[in-house]
Formats: structure tokens, C-alpha cells, sequence
């Protein structure tokens, strides 16, 4: 059925020049392709004090009792995956790919192998990356976690994730990826195939921090069959070079849903082109897309994208945007799209600095300028989710405070 | 008004002289108030006489420029003293149109109000307000709720003045007593005590002033004030017994307010 593996690979060789819609094009000779090989990790403690502190700024808590699963590429090495639930599988894409032929009927179903010059690159030169997959009818108890982990400065880490949430099943994932403190450039491709099937639910929850040079194009897309639900939450308050992704959903099945929330703040010197996009293609999907961008001297576009393609859908797109210093930009691109009468889709935008009103409210209650202004930008950062597990809110949580303290 | 030196401290508020302007405009002209500990005063003015302006200038908002006189809270000149610090001195405002603050949860902002001293949860059962501990702060609250929102967070802030911008507005007839006998406790007026104390000792006891601006005077019907004034055009017109103020205003509207002062 489709393409064949070397029709794939055909593909991506014609797309090796595509440039990609968005974003600043990147010169991916500059970075260093191989480098050393790193022994897989059996015992997730023998990790350094810095690898953790480093992966616990992007929610991966390599000491939690509370997971089902642990997922960690070191570069261009898968060092540790494990499930310690039965029904859940977390492990070595390659690994994935040995022991199941139909993975391949996944590869590149959901996004295009030629899409640009990022995912043909992912075709030909991945390393790694992982599977996650619930079976059918498991819970998760714990959300399973996994971390891609840059410790070499100015290196390419291409990776493919594919995840399946199989029929009726739940599935709850933290995923961060980070940089060790030394490294400060560096491209990251990653590629992450999400399957939500019948009645199924997936949360993910993705927290970047990335160095001040970084170069980040990921490429994601999600399918989801019918009643499925597709949570997806993003944070990215740290430095970062160049960041530019565009995840898409396609809700194909009736009454499925998908939720987008997006946390960015931009420093000065990061340029952040973000967005969600979701499909609506049967009757009952409904969707919506949060984000909430900071910029302290950065640049955002804060993208979003709704299209409902048939009748009896309903959508909603809010972005938000703060600009806490005149050298900063926000671009928002807030799209709503219907191609019939009976769609039902709502935006919302703002973008502008602190409201001296609402500052001036909570000084009359006895705070500092400074300790009013802090209270607003965290409210502002705070976004309520629904379904999301405790374990993973507390994480979203903690990484949106490691980052307030150094934003104000 | 000359204060006599052994007595520096029995004055809450002082205003001398009081000039404010708004956006260039003098809404204020030379307004003299004096507040002692213990007492409430009542406001009361035509629409635009300057009431509002009056309270956000003794608060210390910034876009109410005070450009003569001043204004001394327990002696200290606050004229040019930052909101906050006015705040931390023991001053607390009622706002009529609070802005809202999207993620800061009612919650939050009493424990803020509080100094995280004061349980949220009872402060707002007083109010019959739990529901709303976990909403944002102000979305969507009706005119009621919005009141009762700012008697919580005064009621966690504790101050010592209460600047009360039409605490009873926009409120249904049933909520104005809970209001009323809300405020009462806050200005320690309540009349009925459990410790056997007469009206007298309680009154000197009375620690808590306030001064209330009141369109409709209902709220005077839960808290006896001590004291009524008038602001017409930015002036202070007169002031007197509150009840006869009201009873003349309703009578014969501000007009004869004006006539009385004038003839005065």
C-alpha cells in the first residue's frame, strides 16, 4: 500500500534542497554529522548530577517513582528505554522497527517525506529516536518520558518518533528535549509521527531547552481516528538560536478531538516561528489552539491554523502575546478557514504589553511594582488544561517557574 | 487646620488643600477632610462632582496628579507616597470597575491580599463566595459578585481605612445586607457583641475608619457613618449628620445642598 521504502528515499533526495515555508533557512552543513558512539545506561541513577538537572529543566525526572517508562538518546545514541508497565512499550525506534514489519505502514504516513529539506534530511541521515505505543485497552498509570539529549556542541541530531495510542487505550507522555550547559550551538530534526486510534487518548507534553544557538526543526503530525482525543502542550521560555515547527492534526475520525497549548518566551537573540494547525475532516471533531507568547527581546510568530473541512465541526484559536520589551517583536497569524456552511470556528488575538490597570490593581493590594508585574506574567503563562495528568502538570508547572525566575 | 502639637497622632487622615488633576483637568479644588480613628465618614455628590477622584488620590493612583496641598495618614505626609506603600501603611480600596487578571485565581490574590496569613476558604464563606476561589480574578463576575470580590480581598488585606467607592452598586436588594453587615464587621460598627461590652466601649475601641462614597445611601441603613459630606464641582459643599444629608438630597436633590452652602 503507498510508497515503498525507495520510493521514499527518492523522495527525500529530490527534497534535499527544498527550503521550508517558514523560517530562516538553515545551512546544515555547518554541523558535524557522527560523532562517538555512547554505551547504553541500564540503571537510569548512573546518569551524571549534570545530565539530570539538565534533562529535569525539560520535565524528564529521571528519579520519578511515578513513570511507566524512560526513553534517553544521548546524541546520536539510545542510552536507556524501558517500560515498567505492561502494555506499554517504549524503546529504540530501530529497535521498533526490527521487531515490527507494519511499523513501516507508520513511517512517513503522517508527514510528508518531502515536505522540505528537514524531513528529507531526517530520511537520510536519522539516527535513533523512539517508539512509544500503548496497546489496546491499557491506561497508562504513570506517563512515560523520554528525553533527546544534545551533549556535543555544533552537532546534528536527526531523529523519527513514531507514537501509537491503540484502540480504547491511554497514553501520557513528557518528552523534553535539552542541551548540556557547555554546548551551545547545534541542529536538532526531529520527526515525531503521532497515531491516535479509535477511543483512544493522548497526552504529550514537550519542554524544550535548548542553547542560545540552537537550531530546531521539528516536524510533527498527528492522526486521529474516531472519539480519539490529542493533547498537546509545548513550552519554550529558554534560549534558543532558531526554532521553527508547525504541527498539524488531522482529526479523520467522527467526534475526535484536539487540544494545541503553546508556552513561548523569546529572549533576546531567539527567534521563535511557532504554530498549531488542525484539520477538521469529520462530522463532531472539535479543536482548539492556545498559545501564550512572552517576548523579553526575541522574535515570535505565533502561528495558527483551523480548517474545517466538513459540516458539524467547531474549532476555537486564542493567541496571546506579551511584549515586555520594545526590542522584542510578536507576530501573530491567527487562520480560520471553512469550506462549508455549517463549521462553527472562532479566533481570538491580542498582543500588547502589561496593562498599567490591572498593575496598579494589585498595587493598591500591597505589592512592589515588580512583584505586581511578576503575578500578571505568571497568570498570564497560566494555562489551564483539561486531562491533563497531575504528574504532568506538575512538570509543565515547574519548568514555566524555572523560567519566571530568570525572565523578571 | 492646625493640629495641637500634644496630639500628633489623633488624626487618621488629614487633607489639606487637596488639588487634583486628571489628564490636565482639576477635578478637585481645595478640599480639607479630617478623619479620626474609629470613624466613618459618608460621601456623597452628583455624578462628577469629583467623589471617585477624591478616594483614588487618597489611595495614591498615579494618573491622579495632586497638584497642591497634601494629605497626611497618621501624621506621615503621603502626599507623593507610591500606592503600594500606601497600601502597607493600612489604607484599603474598593475598586467600582476592577480590571480582570487572567490565571490569578481569586485564591491567589486573597492570599496575596493577605500576606498568606488569612485563610481563604473562611474569609469567603463569610461571603458566600467559595465558588469562586478558583475562578480568575473579576472574569465574568456580575456587579454583585464584582462587590463582593472587593469586600474579600479588603476583608484579607485588613486595613485600617476603608475607601469604599459605592460598595452597594449594581447590587440586588438580597446581597445588600450581606454587604452591609460585611462592611459593618470590617468597620467594627457591629452593635450586638459577645462579650458584654456596651456601645460605648466598643466605640472606643473602634480602631477602623472609613470613608464611603454612597449614591443611594442604602449601606447607611446596615452602618450608622459618623459623619456626612458633600462634594459638589470638586469642593467639599457641607457636611453634617448623614442621615439629614440624605433625607435633604432625597428630598429636594443637590440643588438645595448648594442653596445650604451657599447661605451658610
Amino acid at each position: 500500500m503507498g510508497l515503498t521504502q525507495e520510493d521514499k528515499k527518492a523522495l527525500a533526495k529530490d527534497a534535499r534542497e527544498k527550503v521550508a515555508t517558514f523560517g530562516s533557512d538553515i545551512d546544515m552543513d555547518a554541523f558535524t554529522p557522527e560523532t562517538d558512539e555512547h554505551p547504553y545506561v541500564e540503571d537510569i541513577s548512573s546518569f551524571s548530577q549534570t545530565e539530570r538537572e539538565q534533562m529535569l529543566k525539560a520535565g524528564v525526572d529521571l528519579g520519578a517513582k511515578n513513570r511507566s517508562g524512560t526513553f534517553v538518546q544521548k546524541n546520536l545514541s539510545v542510552v536507556h528505554g524501558r517500560s515498567s508497565q505492561e502494555g506499554m512499550e517504549i524503546m529504540d525506534i530501530e529497535e521498533a522497527r526490527d521487531k515490527y514489519n507494519w511499523l513501516y505502514d507508520y513511517w512517513w504516513k503522517a508527514v510528508p517525506v518531502d515536505m522540505d529539506k528537514y524531513t528529507a534530511r531526517a530520511e537520510l541521515h536519522q539516527e535513533h529516536g523512539y517508539f512509544i505505543r500503548s496497546l489496546p485497552g491499557v491506561k497508562s498509570i504513570y506517563p512515560l518520558q523520554a528525553c533527546l539529549y544534545l551533549e556535543e556542541d555544533n552537532l546534528a541530531q536527526d531523529v523519527h518518533n513514531i507514537i501509537i495510542a491503540e484502540e480504547g487505550s491511554e497514553l501520557h507522555i513528557i518528552t523534553g528535549c535539552a542541551t548540556a550547559p557547555h554546548v551551545r550551538s547545534g541542529l536538532h530534526v526531529g520527526i515525531s509521527e503521532f497515531y491516535v486510534k479509535k477511543g483512544a487518548k493522548l497526552t504529550f507534553t514537550m519542554i524544550h531547552n535548548w542553547a542560545g544557538k540552537m537550531a530546531v526543526r521539528p516536524r510533527s503530525a498527528t492522526i486521529v481516528e474516531q472519539g480519539g482525543l490529542f493533547l498537546s502542550n509545548y513550552v519554550c521560555m529558554q534560549p534558543v538560536g532558531t526554532l521553527q515547527m508547525y504541527p498539524v492534526t488531522h482529526l479523520v475520525g467522527e467526534e475526535s478531538t484536539a487540544r494545541y497549548n503553546s508556552i513561548l518566551v523569546a529572549t533576546p537573540g531567539s527567534e521563535m516561528d511557532v504554530g498549531s494547525r488542525v484539520f477538521l475532516k469529520a462530522k463532531g471533531a472539535r479543536a482548539e489552539i492556545i498559545s501564550r507568547a512572552i517576548t523579553t527581546g526575541g522574535k515570535i510568530t505565533a502561528r495558527g491554523h483551523i480548517k474545517g473541512e466538513v459540516p458539524g465541526i467547531k474549532a476555537h484559536l486564542e493567541c496571546k502575546g506579551l511584549i515586555l520589551s520594545d526590542k522584542g517583536i510578536i507576530h501573530a497569524v491567527p487562520e480560520l478557514e471553512g469550506h462549508r456552511m455549517e463549521v462553527d470556528l472562532s479566533h481570538e488575538a491580542a498582543v500588547g504589553k502589561i496593562a498599567q490597570e490591572e498593575v496598579e490593581y494589585l498595587m493598591a493590594r500591597g505589592l512592589s511594582e515588580e512583584e505586581a508585574t511578576s503575578t500578571i506574567v505568571r497568570g498570564f503563562l497560566h494555562v489551564e488544561i483539561e486531562g491533563l495528568p497531575p504528574e504532568l502538570k506538575a512538570e509543565m508547572d515547574r519548568a514555566v517557574e524555572i523560567s519566571e525566575k530568570s525572565l523578571l | 487646620m492646625a493640629r495641637k502639637s500634644n496630639q500628633p497622632e489623633k488624626k487618621l487622615l488629614v487633607i489639606e488643600d487637596l488639588r487634583v488633576s486628571v489628564e490636565e483637568k482639576e477635578i478637585l479644588h481645595h478640599v480639607d477632610l479630617e478623619i479620626n480613628p474609629g470613624e466613618t465618614h459618608a460621601l456623597f455628590g452628583p455624578n462628577g462632582s469629583g467623589k471617585t477622584t477624591l478616594l483614588m488620590a487618597a489611595m495614591g493612583f498615579p494618573s491622579y496628579h495632586i497638584t497642591g496641598g497634601r494629605i497626611l495618614f497618621r501624621g506621615e505626609d503621603i502626599t507623593y507616597l507610591p500606592l503600594d506603600q500606601r497600601a502597607n501603611l493600612g489604607i484599603g480600596l474598593s475598586f467600582q470597575r476592577p480590571p480582570t487578571i487572567k490565571g490569578v485565581k481569586m485564591r491567589q490574590m486573597l492570599e496575596i491580599c493577605g500576606k498568606g496569613e488569612k485563610d481563604p476558604e473562611s474569609m469567603a464563606q463569610s461571603l458566600d463566595f467559595e465558588e469562586f476561589l478558583d475562578r480568575d480574578l473579576n472574569d465574568g463576575f456580575s456587579g454583585g459578585e464584582i462587590k463582593r470580590s472587593e469586600l474579600l480581598q479588603l476583608m484579607a488585606q485588613d486595613p485600617d481605612f476603608f475607601l469604599l467607592d459605592e460598595p452597594e452598586s449594581g447590587v440586588d436588594l438580597e446581597s445588600i445586607a450581606l454587604i452591609g453587615k460585611v462592611i459593618e464587621g470590617l468597620l467594627q460598627r457591629e452593635t450586638i457583641t459577645h462579650e458584654g461590652k456596651s456601645r460605648k466601649e466598643l466605640k472606643r475601641e473602634r480602631r477602623k475608619s472609613g470613608l464611603i462614597i454612597t449614591h443611594t445611601g442604602y449601606i447607611l441603613d446596615y452602618l450608622d457613618a459618623d459623619i456626612g459630606h458633600v462634594l459638589m464641582d470638586g469642593e467639599l459643599a457641607c457636611s453634617g449628620n448623614p442621615r439629614e444629608i440624605l433625607k435633604t438630597i432625597k428630598e429636594r436633590g443637590y440643588d438645595e445642598c448648594v442653596r445650604c452652602c451657599v447661605n451658610r
